[in-house]
């Protein structure tokens, strides 16, 4: 093998792909028949690097030459520094093979620049993640990107070889689509997507109904990414967009990726701008909230509210505007409203349900099971006994701002100073 | 008064000794391994638990009753964390579930539970970090090597994680603090320990021929590492979070090759 040719390819493919932000390896249960590897359904972070990202997969493009121009994109065909470069399928196959032996990875998600065609690449992708399983008897796992232009058959048989595929929105709007990526537009994207969750629900309901021998067809779902701040949206084009998508495809994760400048244009956000890394933040908080925290997007944000408040995190942001609803009583409460209680998190609203069962909660209880009580405390009571709270909700936010130090009052600095 | 019960050191024994507890109808009492440091107390009376197979699996069922087969894990499990004085907190809350009949293991507002669980969790977070950290080297003898320092005890959770996973190869993971390691011969998953001598700062592991191809694939996965990294994102305070310095000196990503 020629090893500093390898390197290389490595280092410019592996580059041109650390955009991409999803590096889930979970949601999958798939054992290991008599070869290397299963997936870990909870998924499992191997390394992180200095940026404070996970690497669970060996997250690389097979070739980043494409026939695309996305104003956005590093691989975009117009821009002449970067080298360009593709590996073999047996390349993939053997750098996947040896890192997985070692432990470094969970497995491989591969992407591609356009190459040729939108077939010809998909069916490089394809043939890969079946080389994997058949071939070397792989069971790890798989994240296969879908090219848009793809046709339904190439994308059909990538996903019974693949846990996970996922087809890139690229941009929160269609008006952002046009001036960023003349040659993409969403209707044309998402149709894949369709196509994804049509082989999803065949699966499950063979699998259901015992009716064959079901192949596995993508067992951790599709996913998808936009990238944000590079074009005009607003967080409530965000989350109307991620909403769609979680509910016309069934989608398992909608990713932002806060925009990284890394080339010039006039249409794009100037080179030194720093990364959106507080509006990714809170986008997350909000796809948190949305999946696991009950709400509904437009509690979150609306016409009366499209942008998140930087600041606070948005579920204090919920309870500030709707003060009614408390104080809660942890006590007596269901977990739906225990759940959006500032300060109590998924787990600490099931061990309330948990401990309750055994006697009163009280303040001092509610601290040592890991409660955040300096936000909590005035959103709460445990039968009489609770924190005075004659706040309106402006000093109620400004006590709980200066009551910690957030972790991205350094960002603030350098994002409010703009103004 | 006092009784300081010794056992043997092994989750068994302690099993046995709860038995003691109750049929000696000892209110005051504190179980200790037989190595484990003294306890003064003057008043105390010290008794050996001797160790009585039947005694433990009464104990046993009787908890597995009570507490489910995963509550029963769960009091093993604590265990692993090689705590001083964990057996006070086991005992406390053996005696809470006796009382009750109830598993009380969810129970956070009692002190001894919520220590156990909170023992639990850092036992199952070190476990989750070396199925993660574990870096294996391939030596030419076609084995997998790999060393780790886990702050607990954690070998025994690990087995079958790895033995299912890497199924088709032969590996080895030597827990260097404790002097013993798991082998999987691609059969079956054995204790082995490398004599005193040998083991001493992992010589005769460290000492392993590697493969010709090792070092290229070392050399290729820091490549990735470094590549992989997005430079206006850097976040030393998060990656020191998630990835503590403790853990870099067997991560082939953070040192020189081999």
């Amino acid at each position: 093998m020629n090893w500093d040719r390898l390197q290389e390819k490595l280092s410019i493919l592996s580059d041109a792909a650390k955009y991409d932000v999803s590096c889930s390896s979970s949601g999958s249960k798939r054992t290991n028949k008599g070869g290397l590897g299963n997936a870990s359904f909870s998924g499992i972070c191997h390394t992180y690097t200095p940026d404070g990202r996970c690497v669970s997969l060996l997250k690389i493009l097979l070739t980043n030459h494409c026939i695309y121009d996305c104003l956005y994109c590093v691989s975009r065909k117009s821009n002449a520094e970067v080298k360009r470069t593709a590996f073999s399928v047996g390349e993939v196959v053997s750098l996947t093979m040896n890192f997985y032996r070692r432990n470094y990875i969970e497995g491989l998600f591969l992407s591609s620049g356009v190459m040729k065609s939108p077939d010809y690449t998909m069916e490089r992708l394809t043939k890969i993640a079946k080389k994997l399983r058949e071939e070397e008897r792989f069971h790890g796992y798989i994240h296969l990107k879908t090219i848009p232009g793809a046709s339904p058959e190439l994308i059909h048989e990538a996903g019974l070889y693949a846990d996970r595929l996922s087809v890139n929105i690229e941009l929160p709007t269609q008006k952002g689509l046009e001036l960023l990526a003349p040659d993409k537009n969403h209707k044309e994207m998402v149709k894949p997507m369709d196509e994804i969750k049509q082989g999803i629900v065949q699966y499950k309901d063979d699998k259901k109904n015992k009716l064959v021998k079901s192949m596995k067809f993508a067992p951790a779902g599709q996913s998808s990414q936009m990238i944000i701040g590079a074009t005009q949206e607003s967080d409530l084009d965000i989350v109307k967009t991620a909403t769609a998508l979680y509910k016309k495809f069934d989608l398992k994760r909608v990713y932002y990726s806060g925009y990284v400048p890394v080339l010039s244009d006039e249409k794009l956000p100037a080179l030194n701008t720093s990364v959106p890394l507080v509006r990714e933040n809170r986008l997350y908080q909000t796809d948190w909230l949305m999946r696991f925290y009950e709400f509904e997007p437009y509690e979150i944000v609306n016409a009366d509210f499209p942008n998140l408040d930087l600041e606070i995190d948005p579920k204090l942001a919920w309870a500030l505007r709707n003060r009614e609803h408390f104080p809660v009583d942890v006590n007596t409460a269901d977990y739906h409203m225990i759940l959006r209680i500032p300060g109590i998190g998924v787990r600490g609203a099931k061990k309330i349900i948990v401990a309750r069962r055994y006697g009163r909660l009280t303040y001092e209880k509610l601290r040592k099971l890991g409660i955040a009580m300096n936000r909590a405390k005035y959103f709460i009571h445990c039968g009489k006994y609770y924190v005075s709270n004659d706040y309106d909700s402006l000093q109620l936010r400004n006590l709980i701002l200066h009551s910690g130090k957030s972790k991205y009052t350094k960002q603030f600095d350098g994002q409010l100073s703009l103004f | 008064m006092l009784t300081i019960l010794r056992y043997n050191g092994n989750f068994d024994g302690f099993l046995a000794a709860i038995f003691d507890v109750y049929d000696l109808k000892l209110q005051d009492a504190i179980i200790r391994r037989e190595d484990g440091e003294e306890v003064a107390n003057l008043f105390a009376q010290e008794i050996y638990s001797s160790y009585d197979e039947k005694k433990a699996e009464r104990v046993q069922l009787r908890l597995q009753k009570i507490l489910g087969k995963r509550g029963l894990r769960e009091l093993w499990m604590s265990f692993l964390g090689e705590e001083k004085g964990i057996e006070d907190t086991l005992l406390s809350v053996i005696r809470y579930a006796l009382k009750t009949q109830k598993n009380v293991l969810g129970d956070y507002g009692h002190p001894d539970v919520l220590h156990l669980r909170d023992t639990l969790k850092k036992i199952g977070r070190e476990s989750h970090r070396m199925k993660a950290f574990v870096r294996f080297k391939l030596g030419d003898d076609g084995i997998y090597y790999s060393l780790i320092e886990p702050d607990f005890d954690v070998l025994p959770l690990l087995e079958y994680h790895f033995k299912t996973r890497f199924a088709d190869q032969r590996w080895l993971i030597y827990d260097l603090k404790r002097k013993y390691g798991i082998y999987y011969d691609l059969k079956e998953v054995q204790i082995v320990n490398i004599s005193e001598s040998e083991s001493k700062n992992g010589l005769a592991l460290r000492e392993i021929r590697f493969d010709d191809d090792e070092l290229h694939f070392q050399r290729l996965w820091k490549s990735y590492f470094t590549h992989t990294t997005i430079e206006s994102r850097l976040n030393k305070k998060l990656h020191l979070q998630l990835l503590p310095r403790r853990y870099w000196k067997y991560l082939s990503e953070k040192n020189p090759l081999l």
